[in-house]
């Protein structure tokens, strides 16, 4: 080391200035700019989501069709049938209008779920990490217990019980998801406990809820970015799989999933009609995994700057 | 070691409450009920609605309700001079229906005892309508386990073999896609390709319409479980893959490995002698749960598949409102689900001694 500095003493300085200059999220974000297949993923993403936003205006004006207008005459037709991009389905309804509007359930559904998970997750991860004790037990027990059930046929029951709109399904599913956020975010609540910053933020008369709000929350940022675009992805996996077994969001609202519900009946007249809501599902899934993986490669204090 | 399963298997029993009574609550939250159940297509005035509600105690506190669900109510009312008619009750009326004559004495042993209850659909006790499920559950259970392991262990060693390689790269590149396919979907496409446009294999069920009712040897219809078996492994070969990837990488940077390089083995030896049996070692804690998860982690793949087992049944019990069916798939899977931990954890100190003094 000593023979290095002697050699390149300039060379080191201008790294070790480099290494305080810059902050985390500059670094973060320099890594992000040069990480293209992250950002070939959230270019898709905000694609799909805006094609889906725009759903209604885009049938209206583009395509000139309305997504629940049957058409017996014309069902089933196929990929570039005239006036229908992508066919028709059973009902000689119109298969790219349908899919925009299933996209703004589907994605809707997704994203809600996964900012509310987060938001419970988070807020009970870092009080229970913080204060410990009593209330931590507690919580760990109903975790333990939500998480004993398999997650699915808890899911089955309450869709069952409750026979959801879209925006309870949201609810639903974000309170019976929230139990791995808070397991990832108390683990990492109890480890920033005992850090010097936080012992001196304590020690200058900083309250609890200034140091797990101002001091503890910007840490956890890289973690919760992670774990929200993964989430994001499993949710819309969890709802297009209780979509299709009818008992999430119900006809005729579309959404990915429950466009698959008659799947079978479709395979020798529409095969389309199988592949394009899955792959659709497929894609804006894997491109979250993406996203989530790169955010994380960026945040990495390990990784190589 | 006794000792700390002793204490494992008490820290469960929380758990096990907390679950009758979630799912309980849950339940008595659904429309339906066994009123509606039993009188299904029945012409019936609301006062007899009314007394069979009071005779089944369907107006009872919720607490009694539970309570005779968990411990049964042979206890609750009883006969105890043995001509017939009950002569005694605790916490439920003798009278439950106001007609003047008291009701028989109860005979429900509660599911602490195995009483499931009577499935509203099947008309035949819960227990026996899910024991006729298990074996078709475990058989696509097990085969799936199989093939994750002897597809999943090997890609994972090959993988951590060749770090960084092709094959490394592309197994992982394959893994995330297969964890963003969602089952049902890759479920439909397998049958849509292999079932309906070449024909080559069955589209679903487990063999072909019998007329004795029962299924011949697993050998002779292997080509229906071909299907379910990938679709339900696949999520098994991307885990345990990328799980003895890590553990591999870890084991490799051990002071045993470089002695067995240095003293001149052979890299096959090192690899799969010394390496891959200790890597090896921790993923048989794995198997706890994977065994017992297998028992209710088939819904979706068994639904698609028309394969006859406990998810197929547990999904049909909720469209049906079958509440009895439903509340025990979920008991008992919820159980065998902390059971596969219980047994991991206890594996895992018996392994590594360093967890039982913790």
């Amino acid at each position: 080391m000593a023979a290095q500095t002697t050699i390149k003493p300039v060379n080191l300085q201008e790294e070790e200035e480099h290494h305080v200059s810059e902050s985390l999220w500059a670094t973060a974000m320099r890594r992000l700019r040069r990480d293209y297949l992250t950002q070939i993923a959230i270019a898709v993403i905000l694609l799909l989501a805006l094609l889906s936003i725009l759903a209604p205006t885009i049938s209206q004006y583009v395509l000139h069709v309305d997504p629940n207008r049957t058409d017996i005459a014309n069902k089933f037709l196929g990929i570039g049938a005239p006036g229908h991009i992508l066919g028709t389905d059973d009902l000689g309804r119109d298969h790219l209008s349908r899919l925009l509007h299933a996209g703004q359930i589907s994605l809707g559904i997704g994203f809600g779920a996964a900012i509310l998970t987060m938001t419970i997750g988070l807020t009970l991860g870092i009080v229970t990490g913080y204060y410990g004790g009593v209330v931590d037990d507690l919580i760990n027990w109903l975790i333990t217990t939500l998480d004993s059930i398999p997650s699915l046929f808890l899911l089955l029951i309450i869709a069952a019980v409750l026979s959801p709109s879209a925006e309870a399904l949201v609810l639903v599913l974000a309170l019976i998801g929230w139990t791995g956020v808070m397991r990832l975010v108390r683990g990492e609540t109890i480890a920033l406990r005992s850090q010097e910053f936080i012992v001196s933020a304590r020690s200058i008369g900083a309250s609890d809820l200034r140091i797990m709000f101002v001091h503890m929350l910007p840490n956890l940022f890289s973690i919760v970015a992670v774990t929200l675009a993964i989430n994001i992805g499993n949710l819309i996996l969890v709802e297009s799989g209780l979509s299709f077994l009818g008992l999430g969001v119900k006809p005729p609202t579309a959404t990915w999933g429950n466009m698959l519900t008659n799947a079978q009946t479709f395979f020798t007249k529409g095969p389309h009609l199988v592949v394009m809501p899955g792959l659709l599902i497929v894609i804006t899934v894997l491109c979250l995994y993406i996203i989530g993986d790169g955010i994380r490669d960026a945040f990495d204090p390990q990784m190589p700057r | 070691m006794v000792k700390y399963t002793i204490r494992r298997l008490i820290q469960a029993l929380p758990t096990l409450f907390g679950i009758t009574i979630l799912s309980y609550l849950l339940m008595t939250a659904a429309p339906g009920g066994p009123v509606a159940a039993l009188t299904f297509g029945q012409r019936i005035t609301p006062q007899e609605r009314e007394a069979m509600a009071a005779r089944l105690g369907v107006n009872d506190p919720w607490p009694v309700q539970y309570l005779r669900w968990l411990l049964g109510d042979d206890w609750m009312r009883w006969d105890s001079d043995g001509d017939g008619v009950s002569d005694g009750s605790f916490l439920i009326p003798l009278d439950a229906d106001g007609d003047g004559e008291p009701e028989p004495p109860g005979t429900r042993l509660g599911i602490i005892r195995g009483d499931f209850g009577t499935s509203f659909y099947a008309r035949r006790p819960v227990l026996q309508v899910i024991v006729e499920r298990i074996p078709a559950t475990l058989e696509l259970g097990l085969a799936s386990l199989l093939v994750g392991l002897i597809v999943g262990v090997p890609i994972g060693i090959i993988a951590a073999v060749r770090r960084g390689g092709l094959f490394d790269n592309f197994t992982r590149i394959m893994a995330v896609i297969f964890n963003a396919v969602p089952i049902f979907w890759l479920g439909l496409i397998l049958i849509l390709i292999f079932g309906s446009m070449l024909g080559v294999l069955p589209m679903g069920s487990r063999c072909a319409p019998t007329l004795i009712g029962d299924c011949p040897p697993i050998y002779a219809r292997l080509n229906y479980l071909l299907l379910p078996m990938l679709v339900l492994s696949t999520g098994g070969i991307a885990g345990y893959s990328r799980y003895m990837r890590t553990a591999m990488l870890d084991v490799i940077g051990q002071d045993y490995i470089r002695t067995a390089k240095a003293k001149g083995l052979r890299p096959r030896q090192v690899w799969f002698g010394h390496a891959a049996r200790n890597a090896l070692i921790p993923l048989a804690t794995f198997l706890g749960p994977a065994i017992t998860g297998l028992l209710g982690g088939a819904a979706i793949t068994e639904t698609i598949f028309s394969w006859p087992g406990l998810g197929r049944l547990a999904v049909a019990a909720v469209v049906q409102q079958d509440y009895p069916v439903v509340m025990a798939v979920v008991i008992m899977t919820s159980i065998a689900t902390i059971l596969g931990y219980l047994l991991s954890d206890i594996l895992y100190a018996w392994i590594d001694p360093r967890i039982r003094f913790d």
